[in-house]
C-alpha cells in the first residue's frame, strides 16, 4: 500500500469518526426531549387499551378485564351520543364562521383608522381577555347573569322585559351566551392576523382606486377583501380540522357545569371530563378515542384539500 | 396614504366612536368586578350588582386577608410552577429543536416524524390521566404542572425553522475550531435564539399562570391548588370562603358574595396590571406562531 493511500484511508476514517461523534452528540442533545415525548405523548397512546376494557380501579390499567367494543356500544346506545356530537360540531362551526367574520371586520376597521396611537390602544384593550383565565370570564358572566343580583336582569327590567329569568336553568339562552362570549374573547387576537395581511397590500392599489373615484367602502370590498380571500379560506379549512374538538374551558367554566344546561351546552370534551370525574373511565376513554380518530381523519382530509388548492399553506 | 389624510373627518370620528364603544364592552366588565368587590354586602343584596358601589366597603378584602393562607399557598404554587415550568419548557424545546436543524444529522427524519405524530394523534384525557396517576404518580405533586407540558412538537418545529435560518458557516467555523455540538448549542445557538424563546416564553407563562385544568383533574391537596383553580372553587363553593373568613362569624354574616369578587381581584389584579407592558411581546409571539415551520 502506498503512502498516499494510507493517508487517504486515515482521512476517510477520521471524517467518518468525526461524523459519528457529531451524530452521537446531536442525539444526546435531542434525547431529553425525545424521552419526554415518549413518556407524556406515546405512553398515553398505549393507555388507549382502557377503551377496550372494563376499568377496575383496583386492578389498574393493565389488570382490568378486556370487554371488546362494549364501551363503544354502550356510548352509542345512550341519547348522550347524538347530543354531544351534534353540540360539538355545531358549536365548532358556529365559532369558526363568526370568529372569522368578526375578525376580518375588526381588521378592516383597524386598517381604516388613521391614528396609529388609537389603533394601538384599541388593539391592546381588545386582546385583554387572552390574558385572563376562563375562570375570571366565568365571574364576569356570573355578574351579568346572576338571577337575583345580575346586571342583565336589571337592565331587562328597565326596558320592560321579564326580569326574573334564571339564566343558569334556561338552556335555550346558552347558544347565544356562549357564542357572544367566544367572539368577545377571541376577536382581538383573530384580527391581528388579518390586519397583518392587510398591511401587506400595495398602497398604490388603493391610490389608483381613489383616482378612479372608488369610495372607502368600494376600496375595502374590491381590493382589501379579495386580498384576504386566500388567508380566510385557509383559516376556515384548517379550522374544520378541529371541528370535533370543542372548547372545554368555555363550556365548562361559563356554564358552571350546571346539569340543567347540558342539552345545549354539553360537548364531547365536557362529557369525557365528567366520565373521568365519575369514574366511568372506560366509556370516557372510548368516547375520547372516537373523538381522536375523527379528528385525525378531519386533519388529514383538510390537509389533502389545502395541498390541492394552496400547497404552501399545507401542514405536511 | 395614512399620513396624508386628516384625522378629524366625519368618517374617522364615527369609526373611533365605534371602537370606543367596543372597548367599553371589554373594560366595563372588569370595572364591574372591581366595583362589586368594594361594595358592602348589604347594598349588593338590596340593589344587585352596580357599576359604582352604592355603599363603599372593604369588608370583603378584610375577610379574605383574615386567613390568607390558602391564597398565599396558591400564589406560591402558581409562581413556582409557572416560572419553573416555562424555563424547563423553553430549554427542552430548544434543545430538541437544535439537532433537527442540522442537515447531516442522521436521525433527523425519524425525529421529525416521531414528533409530528404527536400533533396528529393523542391518547386523550382518560388514558393520559391513568398514565400520569397510576404509572407516574404525578397527581398531587407540583410536577404535574411542569413535566407533562415540557415539550411541544409545534414549538419544536417553529424553533427548528429559526435555527435553520442561522448561517451554517457559523457552525462550520466553530467545528473547525474544535467546538463540540454541546458547545455550539450552548454558546452559539441558545444565545442567538433568546429573542424567539422570549416570545414563546411569555405566551407559555401566561398559559401556565391561567391554568386551572391541571388542578381540576389532578390535585386534591389544597396546598397545591393553582390560583385560577382556587378562584373557580370560590365561585362554586361557599365553604372555602367560610374557611377564610373570621372565625366565630355566623354563616349569615360572612359577606360571601362580595368576597368572591374580592378574590377575583386579588387573583387577577396583578396580571391585569402587568399586562399592558408585555402586550407587544405577546403580539409578536402570535405572529411567529402563525408562520408555519
Amino acid at each position: 500500500m502506498s503512502k498516499i493511500d494510507v493517508q487517504h484511508i486515515n482521512k476517510a476514517t477520521k471524517i467518518k469518526r468525526r461524523n459519528d461523534t457529531t451524530n452521537f452528540q446531536l442525539f444526546l442533545l435531542g434525547l431529553p426531549g425525545m424521552v419526554a415525548v415518549f413518556i407524556f405523548h406515546y405512553l398515553p397512546m398505549f393507555g388507549i387499551i382502557i377503551a377496550f376494557k372494563k376499568f377496575n380501579p383496583n386492578k389498574g390499567l393493565f389488570g382490568s378485564q378486556w370487554n371488546g367494543f362494549d364501551n363503544f356500544e354502550f356510548f352509542f346506545t345512550t341519547p348522550d351520543a347524538v347530543r354531544i356530537i351534534r353540540n360539538t360540531v355545531l358549536y365548532s362551526i358556529d365559532y369558526l364562521f363568526l370568529e372569522m367574520v368578526f375578525s376580518v371586520l375588526v381588521a378592516i376597521l383597524f386598517y381604516n383608522l388613521i391614528s396609529r396611537m388609537a389603533l394601538k390602544v384599541y388593539n391592546t384593550i381588545m386582546i385583554l381577555p387572552t390574558f385572563v383565565s376562563m375562570v375570571l370570564i366565568a365571574y364576569i358572566v356570573y355578574a351579568m347573569l346572576n338571577p337575583a343580583m345580575g346586571i342583565l336582569n336589571r337592565y331587562l327590567g328597565m326596558i320592560g322585559l321579564p326580569n326574573d329569568v334564571d339564566w343558569y336553568s334556561t338552556p335555550a339562552a346558552w347558544p347565544w351566551i356562549l357564542t357572544v362570549m367566544k367572539i368577545w374573547n377571541v376577536v382581538g387576537m383573530g384580527a391581528i392576523i388579518y390586519y397583518a395581511a392587510l398591511m401587506g397590500i400595495d398602497e398604490s392599489l388603493f391610490e389608483a382606486a381613489r383616482v378612479d373615484g372608488a369610495n372607502k367602502y368600494q376600496q375595502m370590498w374590491y381590493i382589501a377583501l379579495p386580498h384576504l380571500a386566500a388567508i380566510i379560506a385557509i383559516q376556515l379549512i384548517l379550522g374544520f380540522g378541529s371541528i370535533f374538538n370543542g372548547d372545554f374551558g368555555l363550556h365548562y367554566q361559563l356554564t358552571r357545569d350546571v346539569g340543567t344546561l347540558y342539552p345545549t351546552t354539553d360537548i364531547i370534551n365536557t362529557y369525557t371530563f365528567r366520565g373521568l370525574k365519575d369514574g366511568n373511565m372506560s366509556v370516557s376513554a372510548a368516547v375520547g378515542l372516537v373523538q381522536s380518530v375523527l379528528g385525525v381523519i378531519m386533519v388529514l382530509g383538510v390537509n389533502l384539500i389545502v395541498k390541492k388548492i394552496s400547497p404552501e399553506n399545507s401542514m405536511f | 396614504m395614512k399620513k396624508s389624510k386628516k384625522k378629524f373627518t366625519v368618517g374617522q370620528i364615527i369609526l373611533n366612536a365605534l371602537f370606543v364603544l367596543v372597548c367599553l364592552t371589554y373594560i366595563v366588565p372588569f370595572i364591574l368586578l372591581l366595583s362589586i368587590s368594594f361594595s358592602s354586602e348589604g347594598a349588593i343584596k338590596e340593589y344587585g350588582y352596580t357599576l359604582i358601589p352604592k355603599a363603599f366597603s372593604i369588608e370583603a378584602y378584610k375577610q379574605i386577608f383574615n386567613n390568607p393562607q390558602m391564597l398565599i399557598n396558591a400564589y406560591i404554587t402558581t409562581i413556582i410552577y409557572s416560572i419553573g415550568g416555562t424555563l424547563i419548557f423553553l430549554f427542552i424545546t430548544s434543545l430538541t429543536a437544535y439537532p433537527l436543524s442540522r442537515r447531516n444529522y442522521k436521525l433527523r427524519n425519524f425525529t421529525t416524524w416521531y414528533l409530528f405524530i404527536t400533533t396528529l394523534f393523542g391518547g386523550g384525557l382518560v388514558p393520559t390521566y391513568l398514565i400520569n396517576t397510576n404509572l407516574l404518580h404525578l397527581d398531587n405533586t407540583i410536577w404535574i404542572y411542569i413535566l407533562p407540558g415540557m415539550v411541544s412538537a409545534w414549538t419544536v418545529i417553529i424553533i427548528r425553522t429559526f435555527y435553520q435560518g442561522i448561517p451554517e458557516s457559523l457552525v462550520d467555523a466553530a467545528k473547525l475550531d474544535g467546538a463540540s455540538e454541546f458547545r455550539i448549542y450552548f454558546q452559539i445557538m441558545l444565545p442567538l435564539s433568546v429573542p424567539v424563546l422570549a416570545s414563546f416564553g411569555f405566551m407559555t407563562l401566561v398559559g401556565k399562570w391561567n391554568d386551572w385544568n391541571t388542578s381540576l383533574i389532578y390535585i386534591t391537596d389544597t396546598r397545591l391548588f393553582s390560583l385560577q383553580f382556587l378562584l373557580q372553587k370560590v365561585l362554586r363553593e361557599a365553604e372555602i370562603l367560610n374557611k377564610m373568613a373570621e372565625q366565630g362569624l355566623s354563616t349569615y354574616d360572612i359577606p360571601t358574595e362580595t368576597m368572591r369578587y374580592a378574590m377575583a381581584i386579588a387573583v387577577a389584579g396583578p396580571m391585569l396590571f402587568i399586562f399592558p407592558f408585555f402586550q407587544k411581546y405577546f403580539s409578536k409571539g402570535i405572529m411567529i406562531g402563525s408562520i408555519k415551520g
